[in-house]
């Protein structure tokens, strides 16, 4: 059957057209590589598009105290010190000169009045440190790369699925893709794949992602036999729309908050004062006063409660609706109107002006959003080395940008993304280049591999009756919002996983109209395979670790348990019967320098590089 | 809550027809949200390109009774209270089913256009630029690539000359990297010849329907005629100028540094 299958062949394939792939490709065809990308969607519209408040990088330019040091250890605090050192190291340093080349392929950023590319403040980063072209950050960053990409001769196969990683024994050997437009399938063989595919959070009914988040890229490793880690690790962003009910989860930039918005619950009180950790207790303002100050520009005054991790912020929200101080619609009031006038709120915010006004039918520069907790991001993913991006366990086969694991341990800063996706992306594409390179003989593919996968590709369409698939999509989203959702407890967990066991029955049964070309029903069905995979995977790694971090929280072990689960990140792997293998990874002890700035306190910190012990 | 009747064009390359479908409106909902209402209870196999649902992607865009629009940010309360929503695939590109077109002329287009190529860096190797040298071009920046634009440009739509002019979303593509305070190539004669500029007379149409409200027209095409004109010689370009009086020099002004 392969036969009839058209094959091709590159050096390597990269899958995704998000930030992370984009730049993955255009370092494989910088090192001279024959590339190519394979994306769901058209070029252009990835998740990333998305993307609105910015991208972190110490640039200095808004605040000349800020450096990769500062940068790295905001990182390391976020991610509840369980992000890999060596990674927030990279990225802290690399970060910069990755933005400023985007520059010198054409993207625009706000301007500092030096000229300079301006920089906002955003929740956990302690300068102003993002990036940023007013709230459409991420349009920039892909229309840069899309630009400059079409320009560096690598092939883009549009609105084309990969189905499955093909292996030559323990290393990679090509990818099973299918066109939407025709239904026809396409081998691409390579002697390296790089995974970009984005995250899982469609798995939630209210969610900020778009229809491609289902986990294909950590579905297809795991496959594979990649590793998955801190896949427990789920943001949900603090300031999704609440209403109306057909928009609820849509994002509400935490620009919001960095350009001076505040969060009051319907007595009119801010109740972020009065959910400060003690870890970050003496880097906060403790007044409104001295909020005040900070926001006009006082570099004296700590930061507003607002702008703490999104963990922090996303579970104050919901706790101020349980305990009946919510808005009407189940949020919290996000008020900008207050601080900022109407002009520099549109200037500053146009989107989120733009999309409350025809959307909500409500002008934000008089009037408070409405704004609750919303599925957000995928902390965890597929596991990497963290110089080469390669996975632990699959030769050949890469991992960028939010599929892959590491960079935000427990806890992702805002920001962090657009810079994660840039720093590895780059990365993931010099590593794949080595090992492309250092090849020998191309692996080959056996008929066999492609003629199973085909067969299980195509089962939807030549079912006589079956499941509707997005009902079933439907289902997934009720388990996942009723048993694996902000807060998790054990016994909610485990009913939650015997759920997802009859799910998984109903889905071998998903059925699709015959048509071949452009069917949603189809595709649908075979995105159910890849969140059948990951939503057992969050689940289980949910009821395993006992205790609250970052994004995990438990209602029964609410404490952070630095002492074990500390010192563990939760691995998942597929078993020698298919069964998915759950074990723990001993974290080795960090760096000991790394360690040293990102639990010094402030003034420690700045004595390390007043002294030069930090080189910046 | 109230049940609507849409009217579809089901169909691909070879034909198609107009098939009714009904859906219950509920409050805030988009028009995507009742074809993916649709889709999920009576046609699975309904083709509708989307992906953000917010407005960001330029993905939904489709001929909502007969309008050029993004179906996501396109509220049901803004339809005409009774009677049938008729749904259709734009019209200015060629159908690959119901209401998903092949686009892939822009793709095209755009690589026709030499890319962005800077000046070297400054000595503290950085760019220099202000904010009020790069609010224009910002302007076009927000572009989705929702290619309404390109739906009702009758340069297109009527008269089919898509091989003489590249139409609006790239004549502002070609503005931004004109108008860029960094860039030092000259896309002049390219304006002129293989993108058309002159074929452009000027309607709106185009600025009328993008979602993104740039002012195409205005602020992209008559400056980039302007200086083709200032190099060459365009009939319509010369009129606005009689009428409407000389436009400030476009040159590329060196940045002030400080
Ligand atoms: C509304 C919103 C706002 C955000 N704002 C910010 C922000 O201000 N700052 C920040 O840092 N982060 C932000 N984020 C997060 C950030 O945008 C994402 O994490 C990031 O863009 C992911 O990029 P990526 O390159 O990893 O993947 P994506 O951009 O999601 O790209 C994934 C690619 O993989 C492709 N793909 C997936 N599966 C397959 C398959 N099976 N076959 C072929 N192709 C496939 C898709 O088609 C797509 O091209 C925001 C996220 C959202 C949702
Ligand atoms: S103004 Fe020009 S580009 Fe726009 S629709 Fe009219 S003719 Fe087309
Ligand atoms: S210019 Fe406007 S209408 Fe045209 S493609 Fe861009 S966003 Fe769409
Ligand atoms: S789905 Fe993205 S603009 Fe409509």
């Amino acid at each position: 059957m392969s036969h009839d299958i058209k094959t091709i062949e590159h050096d390597v394939i990269v899958i995704g057209a998000g930030g992370a792939g984009l730049r993955a490709a255009i370092e494989c065809s910088a090192h001279g590589l024959d590339t190519a990308v394979v994306c769901k969607s058209l070029l252009g519209k990835a998740h990333t598009v998305m993307a609105e408040g910015g991208m972190a990088a110490a640039l200095r330019n808004a605040d000349n105290r800020d450096n990769w040091a500062v940068h790295f250890r905001d990182t390391m605090r976020g991610s509840k010190f369980l992000g890999v050192y060596r990674m927030a190291e990279l990225h802290a340093k690399q970060a910069p000169e990755r933005v400023k080349e985007l520059e010198d392929w054409g993207a625009v950023f706000d301007r500092t009045k030096d000229g300079l590319i301006n920089q906002r403040n955003f929740g956990g980063h302690r300068f102003p440190r993002l990036a940023h072209v007013g709230d459409r950050t991420g349009l920039e960053l892909i229309r840069t790369l899309q630009d400059h990409g079409i320009h560096q001769g690598f092939e883009v196969y549009m609105e084309c699925k990969a189905v499955k990683l093909i292996k030559d024994g323990d290393a990679v050997a090509g990818v099973l893709c299918l066109w939407k437009d025709s239904g026809r399938f396409m081998l691409l063989k390579a002697k390296a794949i790089i995974l970009a595919t984005g995250g899982a959070g469609k798995m939630w009914r209210v969610t900020s992602n778009s229809w491609e988040y289902t986990g294909d890229g950590a579905a297809m490793a795991y496959d594979a036999g990649a590793e998955l880690m801190d896949i427990e690790f789920v943001q949900f962003h603090p300031t999704g729309m609440v209403w109306p009910p057909s928009v609820r989860g849509t994002l509400v930039t935490e620009g919001v908050r960095g350009e001076g918005g505040h969060l009051r619950n319907s007595e009119g009180k801010r109740f972020m004062f009065n959910y400060v950790p003690e870890r970050f207790a003496s880097e906060t303002a403790d007044t409104e006063e001295e909020a005040a100050k900070w926001l006009a520009g006082d570099k004296e005054a700590r930061r507003p409660p607002e702008l703490l991790t999104r963990d922090v912020v996303a579970r104050a929200i919901y706790n101020e609706v349980k305990a009946g101080r919510g808005s009407p619609h189940g949020g919290a009031f996000l008020d900008i109107a207050s601080n900022r006038p109407a002009e520099y709120i549109k200037k500053k915010l146009p989107s989120m002006y733009h999309q409350f006004k025809e959307l909500a039918e409500l002008d934000i520069t008089t009037t408070p959003m409405e704004v609750g907790p919303t599925t957000h991001y995928f902390m965890g993913g597929i596991r990497v080395d963290p110089d080469s991006q390669q996975a632990t366990t699959v030769k050949g086969l890469f991992a960028c940008g939010e599929c892959a694991a590491g960079l935000h341990g427990a806890n992702r800063l805002g920001g962090n993304s657009l810079s994660d996706l840039i720093v590895f992306g780059k990365l993931a594409g010099d590593g794949a280049a080595a090992y492309a390179k250092g090849l020998g003989t191309a692996p080959s593919i056996s008929d066999d591999q492609v003629t199973d996968a085909v067969r299980h590709v195509t089962a939807p369409l030549n079912r006589e009756t079956g499941e509707n698939p997005f009902q079933l999509h439907d289902e997934l989203c009720e388990i996942m919002g009723e048993h694996v959702g902000i807060y998790r407890t054990e016994d909610g967990l485990g009913a939650g996983l015997e759920k997802l066991v009859g799910w998984r029955e109903k889905i071998k049964n998903a059925k699709a109209h015959a048509s071949s070309q452009y069917n949603a029903g189809w595709h649908e069905a075979l995105d159910l395979e890849s969140m059948a995979v990951v939503s057992q995977a969050v689940a289980m790694a949910a009821k395993e670790r006992k205790e609250s971090r970052g994004g995990h929280s438990r209602a029964d072990h609410e404490v952070e348990d630095y002492d074990h689960w500390g010192n563990i990140n939760i691995i998942l792997k597929k078993g020698d019967d298919d069964e998915m293998v759950l074990s723990h990874y001993q974290r080795e002890a960090p760096d000991p320098f790394l360690e040293k700035i990102a639990k010094a306190t402030v003034e420690e910190l700045d004595a390390m590089t007043a002294s030069g012990e930090v080189e910046i | 809550m109230a049940k609507r009747t849409f009217k579809i064009w089901r169909g691909n390359a070879e034909g198609g027809e107009f098939v009714t479908y009904e859906t219950d409106i509920t409050e805030g909902m988009v028009v995507l949200d009742a074809i993916h209402q649709i889709q999920s209870e009576s046609a699975n196999d309904l083709a509708v390109r989307w992906n953000c649902k917010a407005g960001k992607c330029g993905s939904c865009s489709m001929e909502i009774n007969g309008k050029p629009k993004l179906s996501c940010m396109t509220r049901m309360n803004s339809m005409p209270a009774t009677g049938e929503i008729v749904i259709q695939p734009m019209k200015a590109f060629p159908v690959v089913k119901d209401l998903v077109c092949d686009v892939s002329y822009n793709y095209e287009r755009n690589k026709m256009i030499p890319p962005f190529s800077p000046r070297p860096r400054e000595a503290d190797g950085t760019h220099r630029m202000v904010q009020d040298d790069v609010d224009r071009i910002q302007e076009f920046r927000k572009c989705l690539e929702c290619f309404l634009c390109m739906d009702v440009c009758h340069v297109h739509r009527d008269h089919g000359k898509q091989k003489e002019f590249s139409g609006p979303r790239w004549m502002i593509r070609l503005a931004s990297l004109e108008m860029h305070p960094l860039d030092i190539v000259d896309r002049i004669p390219l304006i002129k010849k293989e993108h058309g500029s002159g074929y452009c007379n000027i309607t709106r149409c185009c600025t009328e329907v993008c979602p993104e409200h740039i002012n195409i027209t205005d602020n992209g095409i008559i400056p980039l005629k302007e200086r083709v004109v200032d190099r060459f010689y365009d009939p319509i370009a010369m009129l606005m100028r009689k009428v409407f009086g000389p436009r400030k020099p476009h040159k590329k002004l060196p940045v002030i540094n400080d």
